[in-house]
């Protein structure tokens, strides 16, 4: 449905993306997975014919990026990184105005929005500037299903909105999935690179594997710990400065460690820290995460 | 068609819900026109002057009564001898002191002259010049018609002035053509060239790029609402000049909206060259007053006559299409005349037009960058 082939695009003194080439089947989640810079919007922005690239070729559904881009406009749902509605007008204004712009109506295309569409039904007659995060991607997301797309581009969704409303968000994803739209989507959270299908993890301006992320996950074979005391702050120097350690790195509570040649066992870690006077240390094995694949693919970079 | 009628009622929206842009559209040209018509008047009316009569004869009441009552002067003191001249200009109540020396009438019956000394508060030296000029005129006029009706002098030229189109140099006239073309270049230039740099600058203009509305959807969708406006101004400046402030309309009426109708689409086409500039509100709003509003009022010709301008800024104003407008209006509102007596003015303004058009289509980009 959509793909890429060596895409690179730069800006004036910035390499934006470096010869991309990725696939996106007819009907899949696909997650474009990295942090800021990466290169996500830069890659959304030419599918989306809004920007040209240096160099490649990409189609969406079989059209052209460059040649087709009046085709790819009528068929796609785009949602920038950046709300992107207008603030001065209301939930509902909003709506008709993109089913206008869209030439069909709201009413014509209800049924594919309802699900979305009905929690923020009792504000729609709230300025769109005056909702809530969860709510604007709601709204935003309803904008860009109104003229039932058949390719759906969501540049970070889900930053900027609380837990409870970022859940509700791919579980709306999953269901337009179900209606047979292929969707590309972006984000900085790797726990929602688990809800994709397939994803590819990138960084700056490259693509660093592409799989699905529980292959990613299994082929993850290092052995690893996850490491906690009370001065977080020393433990963190102390491990770095272990000539067995190769990785430490801070995930929420804990440290994420792996020695060199994975023969390090927890107790030599523990033993270590102990001289060092860990007060409250905990060490113990854990099952590695998507985050621990991305930070470990980094680090072969 | 239905894609177009939405845009322009959300762009209707934007508009009565922003209140600066409301009072902008709305309030503005009225307040502008009254401040120039009303307060900032150059022209000499009820200047209070203190007459200081040494004489108290028939012909210095005469010459006092004829200043009084020729509507530029009112009374403002009347001086008493051993009254410090200074200390009535500090107390600033009167702008000049007209004093007629002793035996006034006498010595003008017996000598042939007389003396009157004006003193004007020269403070503001385009007042006292103003007032000197218009007392010297009075005073002379009253002695040559009452004094020296029977005797004829030898080889004497008399200035006949009479001010054609303006009789009464009524500065207003010179502004309300002016205002016109200042809030025309306000409302359509900066307006729309702001509200389409809003859009970028908000990332909406984002999703309408990645809609199938076509780019001269967007233009038309934007200019439309502020065309109306404009012409609505248009026609609220000359409705308030005719019937505020009594400027005539001397020729067509129709010609004279025809025009203005041409002067705004030059303006909207600016607008939106402007527009595809400026990458943000604050850019576009300073492009508009730096590169429209400041010249409109100082190149135009609108406050400073052309002429007395140093030649470069002469060849510059060329370039500035109110200078042309105002031509335009003053031939029309004033003179009467029609588009025989100013075709030259509308083909630069077509031309402008054009040429405005042109860049923006070229610059306008069905992309984000």
């Amino acid at each position: 449905m959509i793909s890429i082939h060596h895409i690179s695009k730069s800006y004036s003194d910035v390499q934006a993306v470096r010869d991309i080439s990725l696939e996106v089947k007819n009907g899949e989640l696909f997650g474009l997975i990295g942090p800021d810079g990466a290169g996500k919007t830069t890659l959304m922005r030419i599918l989306m014919t809004l920007l040209i690239q240096d160099e490649g070729t990409a189609s969406m559904g079989g059209f052209d990026v460059i040649k087709d881009y009046k085709k790819i406009r009528n068929m796609t749902g785009y949602m920038p990184g950046r709300f992107s509605l207008y603030q001065d007008l209301t939930v509902e204004e909003n709506l008709n105005f993109f089913a206008t712009v869209f030439k069909t109506t709201v009413a014509e295309n209800y049924d594919l929005i309802r699900d979305i569409y009905i929690q923020i039904e009792p504000f729609k007659k709230r300025l769109a500037g005056k909702l809530s995060g969860g709510m604007k991607q709601k709204l935003a997301l309803s904008c860009a299903l109104i003229h039932k797309p058949e390719i759906l581009i969501l540049d970070e969704p889900t930053t900027g909105v609380d837990a409870v409303s970022r859940k509700e968000f791919w579980e709306m994803l999953k269901k337009l999935q179900q209606k047979g739209i292929t969707i590309l989507v972006s984000t900085p959270y790797m726990d929602e690179a688990m809800l994709c299908n397939r994803v590819a993890l990138m960084q700056k301006g490259e693509i660093l594997d592409i799989d699905t992320p529980q292959k990613l996950v299994e082929n993850y074979t290092r052995k690893l710990y996850a490491i906690k005391s009370d001065d977080m702050h020393r433990l963190i120097q102390d491990l770095r400065s272990y000539e067995k350690t190769d990785s430490a790195y801070a995930f929420g509570q804990f440290l994420h460690v792996t020695g060199k040649e994975d023969e390090v066992e927890a107790t030599e870690f523990e033993n270590y820290l102990l001289k060092k006077d860990h007060p409250g240390l905990q060490v113990f094995d854990i099952v590695p995460g998507i985050e621990d694949v991305f930070m470990e693919l980094l680090q072969e970079q | 068609m239905k894609q177009f009628t939405g845009f322009l009622r959300k762009e209707f929206l934007h508009i009565f819900r922003d209140p600066r842009t409301m009072v902008i559209i709305f309030l503005l040209p009225i307040v502008q026109l009254l401040l120039f018509g009303k307060v900032i008047n150059n022209d000499l009316q009820d200047s209070k002057i203190g007459i200081f009569d040494q004489s108290h004869d028939n012909t210095t009441r005469e010459i006092t009564s004829k200043l009084l009552s020729s509507g530029y002067f009112l009374l403002g003191a009347e001086l008493l001898p051993g009254d410090d001249v200074e200390d009535v200009f500090r107390k600033g109540k009167v702008k000049m002191i007209v004093t007629f020396g002793p035996e006034f009438e006498k010595s003008l019956e017996r000598d042939g002259h007389a003396d009157v000394q004006l003193l004007a508060d020269a403070s503001d030296p385009n007042t006292a010049r103003i007032l000197t000029n218009y007392a010297s005129g009075i005073i002379n006029d009253y002695v040559k018609k009452e004094k020296l009706q029977n005797i004829q002098l030898p080889n004497q030229i008399n200035t006949e002035v009479r001010m054609l189109y303006n009789e009464g140099l009524k500065s207003v006239y010179m502004f309300v053509p002016g205002i016109m073309a200042m809030i025309l270049m306000l409302i359509s230039a900066m307006m729309t060239s702001i509200s389409i740099s809003r859009e970028k600058e908000m990332g909406t203009m984002e999703v309408l790029l990645a809609s199938p509305l076509k780019p001269i959807q967007i233009i038309l969708g934007k200019v439309t609402p502020y065309l109306l406006l404009s012409f609505i101004n248009t026609l609220t400046i000359i409705l308030l000049g005719v019937f505020v402030f009594g400027v005539p309309i001397k020729g067509s009426f129709i010609f004279l909206m025809a025009e203005s109708f041409l002067f705004i689409l030059m303006a909207l086409s600016l607008g939106i060259l402007i527009s595809t500039v400026a990458p943000n509100q604050m850019v576009a709003m300073f492009i508009s007053v730096l590169a429209l509003m400041l010249p409109t009022i100082l190149l135009s010709g609108f406050i400073f006559p052309i002429k007395n301008m140093p030649w470069p800024l002469q060849i510059l104003s060329h370039a500035m299409p109110p200078r042309w407008f105002i031509v335009i209006i003053r031939n029309i509102m004033l003179k009467g005349t029609g588009i025989m007596f100013v075709w030259k003015e509308t083909l630069i303004l077509m031309f402008m037009t054009f040429v405005f058009i042109a860049l923006s289509i070229k610059n306008f980009k069905i992309r984000l960058e």
